[in-house]
């Protein structure tokens, strides 16, 4: 659900169709566009994502196993029971760490990988590939590849650390280190698909700007500085707003390696809506977090369009 | 254009000819979890069998994994297109079904024939008199040891027979330098077998009928503290496997099976599960598993024979035609649960047919579980999805130390109160 409205904004954000520049169409012309081609949209729209959230805040004022009809109306409790629950506060703070993370490693280390990658040189095009192919991988696949790797026993992880003659540690099954695995895995899986946005963006800038830089005396960090980044901002804020909703989002990633234990400590919003409300057949409850969450993303979206990406 | 239409018209009259033929057959849906191929082997052959002899009558088997099935009833229970016959662990879920009216009320089609089935398996799928489904197994939860690493300590697993004695094997085991049980700490269900089984030994049948009740401070009362207080005593000593909370429960009983523990607490069925589930796919011959009832505990209620453990068995959905009752009749009956019981799949629930048990180990279970006066279902089943879940959080959290006994006593009873 979240996921459709983020590839909408995502639709926006690219930026709307030139205008040609030509004398338009006469208004009933335009009418006449309206009316046979909105309601197809507006139909599916209506049908796939604003029923379904208006479903879901409807449950959400219900005590509901999910069986029959609710009729059990609780009003706001729902939401008070979510706001007392440790876990979801629990999960909240995981959710700003990701967003943290994936802010302040991933999107420079993709940024830096891009400016190297971006030029023309022997086996450049190999390592993007390297560098892209955990994006391309089922989030499944990459939980369970991960279990793997970090499992205490047989892990590579283990044979890291039995190489220095240590005991190694069980990085999945501590409370203090299940988040932290969790955070590495999303970094390595995502910062290719960012990467691969900055060398797009950067094979598409105007060579001419930064030879008009170098030969008016810029070093070349100044001339990254000043111009290249620059350049590259609507990039950025572009891969800032996808790196914040898909974090926000994450959860296929979380269940193969730690099902959001051990004690909540490596649940994300979505795994906890999941453990808590579908698995317990709490309907109403688990639609109280749909719409919380929902409430978090549409906000985090808008202000974000509004604030930092009204030029586009 | 024209294709289309043509295409279209082939539809239609292959939906009139389906019709027609549908008019003439039944087909009763039968959903199941069961992962075990040995065991879907022999279902599908009596599939066959009852098809051949019921000409008319079609068996259409479908499968979903556990986690996914349990996610995935209520809605698959309120579509038109729903399966017949349904897997069940009875229990608080069961009770909501049947509240929910999802179900057909069978009292009347097994009448006579239900007097052959264990009285206590058929109580499990009875509500006020009325019966909602037929059992199909039981199993009861107690530890599988391993005899070679339990000698290595010096361990006689014949002396344990109280909770002080299990501490005390810990310790010599640990001392050996053996790990002394392996549990599936990141599935929690695993956990809250000790928990629970804590409880059945403390309190006895009482004391858990009481606490659905509502009586003597229900599952905050002193029975359920002191079960956390009992088991808090046990996780101190550590005796788990490193990394337990990671370790899902298929993978703990591989460890099992590889002889990396000498103890596991866990269902009956682990017994040959565990040869599936190690990494050579041979794990441990029946002659180097031990087995002992979960220990008693002193000064408690509970008698020594009382069990915890699984019932399970099959529900038929609301509107059903008559013959997935028949064919579930057929299924569960003697010859069939024969079969099952002659290949260690299950502890039958109909009379006679654990003559086909061969296997000492099987027996030996059957037996246990035919002298129980008191067999508590799993409480996670039990108690119902949302109060179940929260027991099995509770004793995760106990055993990683992240929350104390009267706490999760407290949570428990705050989860049973808020959703009944």
């Amino acid at each position: 659900m979240a996921r459709r409205a983020a590839s909408v904004s995502a639709m926006d954000v690219a930026g709307e169709l030139p205008q040609v520049a030509e004398r338009g169409p006469s208004w009933d012309g335009r009418l006449t566009v309206l009316i046979l081609f909105l309601p197809p949209a507006l139909l599916l729209f209506t049908l796939f994502v604003v029923l379904p959230i208006g479903e879901a805040a409807w449950y959400s004022a219900f005590n509901w196993n999910g069986f029959g009809r609710p009729t059990n109306w609780i009003g706001f409790d729902n939401y008070r029971f979510v706001l007392e629950t440790r876990a979801f506060w629990l999960a909240l703070r995981n959710n700003g760490l990701i967003i943290a993370v994936s802010l302040a490693i991933q999107l420079p280390l993709a940024l830096t990988l891009a400016l190297m990658l971006a030029e023309r040189f022997r086996g450049a095009v190999a390592l993007r590939m390297l560098f892209f192919m955990p994006y391309i991988l089922a989030e499944i696949a990459t939980g369970l590849i991960f279990s793997f790797v970090y499992d205490g026993d047989y892990g590579l992880v283990a044979s890291i650390w039995r190489s220095f003659g240590a005991e190694p540690p069980h990085l999945l099954a501590s409370t203090d280190t299940a988040m932290l695995a969790v955070l590495i895995v999303v970094v390595w899986k995502y910062f290719g698909f960012h990467m691969m946005l900055f060398i797009a963006a950067l094979q598409g800038l105007d060579k001419s700007l930064i030879e008009a830089a170098r030969i008016d005396g810029a070093t070349r960090s100044q001339a990254l500085r000043h111009v290249v980044i620059p350049l590259l901002y609507p990039t950025i804020r572009l891969s800032v707003f996808f790196a914040i909703v898909g974090s926000l989002q994450l959860f296929d990633l979380v269940m193969p390696l730690t099902r959001g234990g051990p004690a909540d400590s490596s649940n994300t919003l979505v795994s906890f809506l999941y453990n808590n409300g579908i698995s317990r057949m709490r309907v109403g409850y688990g639609s109280a977090i749909g719409v919380i969450l929902f409430t978090i993303c549409v906000t985090f979206a808008f202000t974000y369009k509004r604030w930092f990406m009204r030029d586009e | 254009m024209t294709r289309l239409l043509g295409k279209l018209g082939l539809a239609a009259a292959a939906c009139l000819l389906w019709a027609n033929s549908a008019a003439a057959d039944t087909t009763v849906k039968w959903l199941h979890i069961e992962a075990n191929p040995a065991q879907v082997k022999i279902w599908e052959e009596v599939a066959r069998a009852y098809e051949a002899s019921h000409p008319g009558t079609k068996i259409e088997m479908q499968f979903l994994e556990n986690e996914a099935y349990k996610a995935k009833l209520p809605t698959i229970l309120q579509s038109k297109d729903r399966p017949n016959i349904i897997y069940s662990w009875a229990g608080g879920v069961l009770k909501t079904q049947i509240e929910a009216g999802v179900l057909d009320d069978i009292t009347d089609q097994v009448k006579g024939y239900s007097d052959s089935l264990t009285p206590a398996a058929l109580a499990a799928f009875t509500a006020n008199g009325r019966v909602y489904g037929l059992p199909t197994a039981l199993s009861q939860v107690g530890f599988l040891c391993n005899k070679e690493l339990m000698a290595k300590a010096k361990v006689d697993p014949a002396g344990i027979k109280s909770w002080d004695d299990l501490l005390a094997a810990v310790k010599t085991l640990k001392a050996a330098g053996v790990t002394p049980i392996v549990v599936g700490g990141a599935d929690k269900w695993p956990l809250h077998f000790y928990w629970t089984h804590l409880a059945v030994r403390v309190g006895g049948k009482p004391a858990f009928d009481a606490a659905l009740r509502g009586e003597n401070g229900g599952f905050a009362g002193e029975t359920f503290q002191k079960s956390g207080e009992l088991f808090k005593q046990l996780v101190d000593l550590q005796p788990f496997q490193n990394g337990f909370l990671g370790f899902k429960n298929p993978q703990a009983v591989g460890y099992f099976g590889d002889g990396k523990a000498a103890m596991t607490l866990a269902i009956s069925t682990v017994y040959h599960l565990q040869r599936a589930l190690a990494a050579d796919k041979v794990g441990l011959s029946e002659d180097k598993i031990c087995w002992f009832d979960f220990p008693v505990v002193a000064g408690g209620k509970g008698a020594p024979t009382d069990t915890l453990g699984g019932i399970t068995g099959w529900l038929i959905t609301k509107g059903s035609p008559k013959e997935a009752v028949d064919f579930l009749k057929y299924f569960v009956s003697r010859d069939v649960q024969t079969r099952l019981a002659a290949g260690n799949f299950i502890i039958p629930v109909v009379q006679g047919a654990d003559a086909g048990l061969n296997n000492a180990f099987m027996k030996l279970i059957a037996a246990n579980l035919a002298k129980s006066n008191y067999h508590q279902n799993f409480y996670d089943q039990s108690l119902g999805p949302s109060v179940g879940r929260v027991v099995n959080d509770v004793t995760a959290e106990i055993a990683g130390g992240s929350m104390s006994p009267q706490d999760a006593a407290k949570a428990i009873e705050a989860a049973w109160k808020q959703g009944n």
